[in-house]
């Protein structure tokens, strides 16, 4: 194992090496970066070039440069030196640049991949499950034309539609009779195809859900609900049961009453600890909300061995689960109730179309969220539509192998429910492949979010890439390149060795 | 199926298996046929691909024959370089919903309407569809023979020449693609679309070079090349005639699911400014111009992008279609 790591580390290193040479000399025979001081008028023209020309060492050969770039580089990886990755053009140090310019990306791109993640595997196992149905059809259309959309006019789209009118729609929050009625149908449809089973259960799943949806927007409607958006204890109590239940369902089954009284348990101690903590949950901060979601695990644990009969692990599991999406739930609906402040705060405008978050904005944690979300939102759409549809395509492909592996049977034959075959069995056999596609996937995110970045006016990685890349500026482009390409191999390499890890017929050699 | 007639023992009779002198013909009868029939066969009844298919070759038609290519002139008598006086705002005039306004089918003079320098949008899309066709295709044959190239020789040599490649191959794929890409084209955009096409065929290749070699290391090592190479085959020979031959059905699909990402590569490249360069116009250069004009003028900005999810959309099913034709597991035609 470690010769292996060390060996791809070694042999890592040298790629990257000859990607950043081959690069660096991209850059810089893409254009002059002197060009717009030819057309400079003001009397110290000679000075500047002198400077600029100085600065870059432009009076050296190109390899030359890029062996000053690359000692600056090994700095970094020198414990005690300090990084030097240059100066762009007019003498600002990439690497503060960098660092600025990191934060916000990584949370965009991390963001996206880790949606993208847990829709498409989600959508990706209920096609596969429900194969050649209407709803396997529509996924796969949808993947079709999400694989088919530029993601720059996505995200035009987005801001016009997403931001702009929906901004303007909540100001006054009115839904129309026909609107209703098709949102009313649409999700019926939805639930209908997913639930699927025999034609008269799947017309009442429809009529149902038609009748619910329809309902719950009259009354989000009457109470003003988009205006002053909250779950309200009411609502988190139904909603942590509800996921305690459905829990129990997926993990056991109902008829496990020790899992059951577990989940239950565990909702119930989030739904009483919003009240005990309301005064944290005030004003809280990251390291408490994780400290609190990290508390669930023991919590869950225990209560799992105190109710779970002859299930322990499974019990102990479900009250885990439980307890995290009840812990949710709660987040949720702090972060809704500030919605209201927030949106006062920024004149109504709560969906952003510019930047990566409000300038000088200060409120309280939630207000802060409300605002990283907001401008997180639409670009995070935009770059996931892609990676979404790869993960549901390859997801769906993986299950219906695994489906039909000899050992599915097998479990069928000793008579398992299909919900232990699909659950234990099948799932997380499906979900090994998976892995590889993630490091694969990361690349393009990166590809996505330079171009969002763009349209979405965001002072990211992005944006660093392109200007320095439009004034053929080597330094800030290399910069966004290293930290990129390290973080792809990295990836990469995680990624064979957790599959390593999880399949034990592959071999690392 | 057989002629076992009552009294006679229900034995397949020696003739049962062919028509033999006075018999009757069969009324079934199996011909053989060759796995390039089946595969055939199998994209035909493909009613995705072959929706596909369709929808290509009309936008490749409407594109080349609307405005002219080169030197012959299109049946649509507009210049996408020759401005006019803007008519009612530049609004489309095509018509496709004869039952709201009540007003029957129309084209219009301008039925995509027309820019701020009244510019015919319709003449402007066609020019550009065809850019973003040509950049495509180039990429897509230029990715290919490298591609075949890099991955035979790996998969077939081995040995140094793979290592060498190998690496090559990795270094391409460290850097995302959108990323050198724009760098390399950063460089040459301004010399022509075939050459912008030239220069990112060189760089999206790699994905299909790691196929080809994948299905060349296992290829060579089944017994037909043995048996070629035991009847003295040299080894262009065995290259052209054995292994090549088997790997057409992933280089084709896969040449086909390159293309249509060329697409979206071009006008994302030309969106950021780094792709084809105004005068001359792309899709992507088209969305990049009127991403503005998306609340005030949709249809200057809907257009472009329409055709471009038209073309990538209808290749894509084509490459889903070819893949289930050129999958022999593949027994039911799905969608």
């Amino acid at each position: 194992m470690i010769v292996y790591i060390v060996r791809r580390l070694v042999v890592s290193f040298f790629i990257l090496l000859g990607a950043t040479a081959l690069v660096f000399w991209l850059v810089a025979i893409s254009g002059d970066p002197l060009e717009d001081l030819y057309a400079d008028q003001s009397p110290n023209k000679e000075d500047k070039i002198a400077e600029r020309t100085r600065r870059m060492h432009l009076d050296q050969p190109i390899p030359q440069r890029y062996l000053t770039w690359l000692a600056g580089v090994a700095k970094c990886v020198v414990p005690g030196q300090g990084c030097d990755l240059g100066t762009n053009q007019t003498g600002q140090d990439v690497k503060v640049l960098l660092g600025n310019a990191a934060g916000a990306t990584l949370r965009l791109v991390l963001v996206a991949v880790v949606v993208a993640i847990v829709i498409g595997v989600t959508v990706g196992i209920v096609s596969a499950l429900r194969q050649y149905s209407g709803f396997d059809y529509t996924i796969t259309f949808a993947a079709f034309l999400f694989f088919s959309l530029p993601v720059f006019w996505v995200a035009v789209l987005l801001k016009q539609y997403l931001a702009i009118e929906f901004n303007d729609w909540l100001a006054d929050p009115r839904i129309g009779p026909v609107p209703m009625i098709a949102l009313g149908l649409l999700s019926g449809l939805t639930w209908s195809a997913v639930i699927g089973g025999e034609r008269r259960r799947r017309l009442t799943v429809f009529g149902v859900a038609c009748a619910v949806t329809v309902l719950l927007l009259l009354y989000l409607l009457a109470v003003d609900w988009f205006t002053y958006p909250a779950l309200g204890p009411g609502l988190v109590t139904v909603f942590a049961l509800g996921t305690a239940v459905g829990v129990t369902e997926l993990v056991s089954g109902l008829h496990r009453r020790g899992v059951l009284h577990a989940s239950l348990a565990a909702a119930g101690v989030g739904i009483i600890a919003q009240f005990v903590l309301a005064g944290v949950l005030e004003d809280p901060s990251w390291p408490v909300v994780l400290l609190l979601a990290a508390s669930t695990v023991p919590i869950g644990i225990g209560l799992g061995m105190v109710f779970g009969q002859l299930d322990k692990p499974q019990a102990a599991r479900a009250a885990v689960l439980t307890g995290l999406l009840t812990g949710t739930l709660v987040f949720t609906d702090r972060a809704l109730s500030a919605v209201h402040g927030y949106s006062q705060r920024v004149n109504g405008r709560i969906v952003a179309t510019i930047g990566s978050d409000t300038p000088n904005f200060t409120g309280d944690f939630w207000q802060r969220f409300i605002d990283t979300v907001t401008h997180l939102a639409l670009p995070t759409l935009a770059i996931m539509l892609i990676s979404f549809a790869t993960y549901a395509r390859f997801t769906r492909a993986t299950m219906l192998e695994v489906m039909s592996q000899d050992y599915v049977r097998t479990a069928r034959a000793k008579g398992l429910t299909e919900r232990t075959v699909v659950m234990r069995h099948a799932f997380r056999n499906a979900l090994i492949p998976v892995t590889t596609l993630m490091a694969i996937d990361f690349g393009g995110v990166i590809g996505g979010a330079v171009i969002t970045e763009n349209v979405f006016g965001w002072e990211g990685m992005g944006t660093l890439f392109i200007n320095g890349l439009e004034r053929s500026d080597p330094n800030p482009v290399m910069g966004f390149f290293v930290l990129t390409a390290t973080s792809i191999v990295i990836f990469n390499m995680l990624a064979d060795i957790a599959y390593a890890y999880l399949d034990p017929r592959i071999r690392m050699s | 199926m057989t002629d076992t007639s009552p009294g006679q023992a229900p034995s397949l009779a020696p003739g049962a298996l062919g028509p033999v002198g006075d018999q009757p013909e069969r009324e079934f009868t199996v011909t053989a046929r060759t796995s390039g029939q089946m595969v055939r066969r199998r994209f035909l009844r493909h009613r995705g691909a072959m929706g596909g298919l369709a929808v290509l070759v009309a936008v490749i038609l409407l594109a080349f024959t609307s405005i002219g290519f080169g030197p012959v002139d299109g049946w649509w008598g507009k210049d996408y370089t020759r401005t006019a006086p803007v008519v009612d705002g530049g609004q489309m005039t095509l018509d496709l919903l004869p039952f709201v306004d009540g007003d029957g089918l129309a084209v219009g003079e301008h039925p995509f309407g027309q820019d701020n320098v009244g510019k015919d949008y319709f003449a402007l899309t066609m020019r550009g569809t065809q850019r973003s066709l040509i950049i495509a295709f180039v990429v897509g044959l230029v990715s290919m023979l490298v591609g075949l190239l890099v991955g035979t020789l790996s998969g077939y040599f081995r040995g140094i020449t793979e290592g060498v490649l190998m690496r090559i191959t990795d270094v391409f794929l460290t850097i995302p693609l959108l990323v050198i890409a724009a760098v390399v084209s950063r460089r040459w955009s301004g010399a022509g679309i075939v050459v912008l096409g030239l220069v990112l065929g060189l760089v999206v290749w790699v994905q299909l070079a790691r196929l080809v070699r994948g299905e060349f290391l296992s290829l060579r090592e089944k017994e037909f090349v043995e048996a070629a190479r035991a009847l003295g085959a040299s080894g262009p020979r065995i290259i052209l005639r054995h292994l090549l031959p088997n790997t057409i059905g992933t280089v084709i699909v896969n040449v086909t699911l390159i293309i249509s990402a060329a697409i979206l590569l071009e006008t994302a490249l030309s969106f950021l400014g780094l792709g084809v360069q105004p005068p001359d116009t792309s899709l992507g250069v088209l969305v990049s111009v009127y991403q503005t004009a998306s609340m005030t003028r949709p249809w200057l900005f809907w257009w472009p992008g329409l055709f471009i999810i038209a073309i990538a959309l209808s290749i894509n099913f084509i490459g889903d279609g070819l893949r289930d034709a050129f999958d022999p597991k593949q027994t039911r035609v799905r969608a």
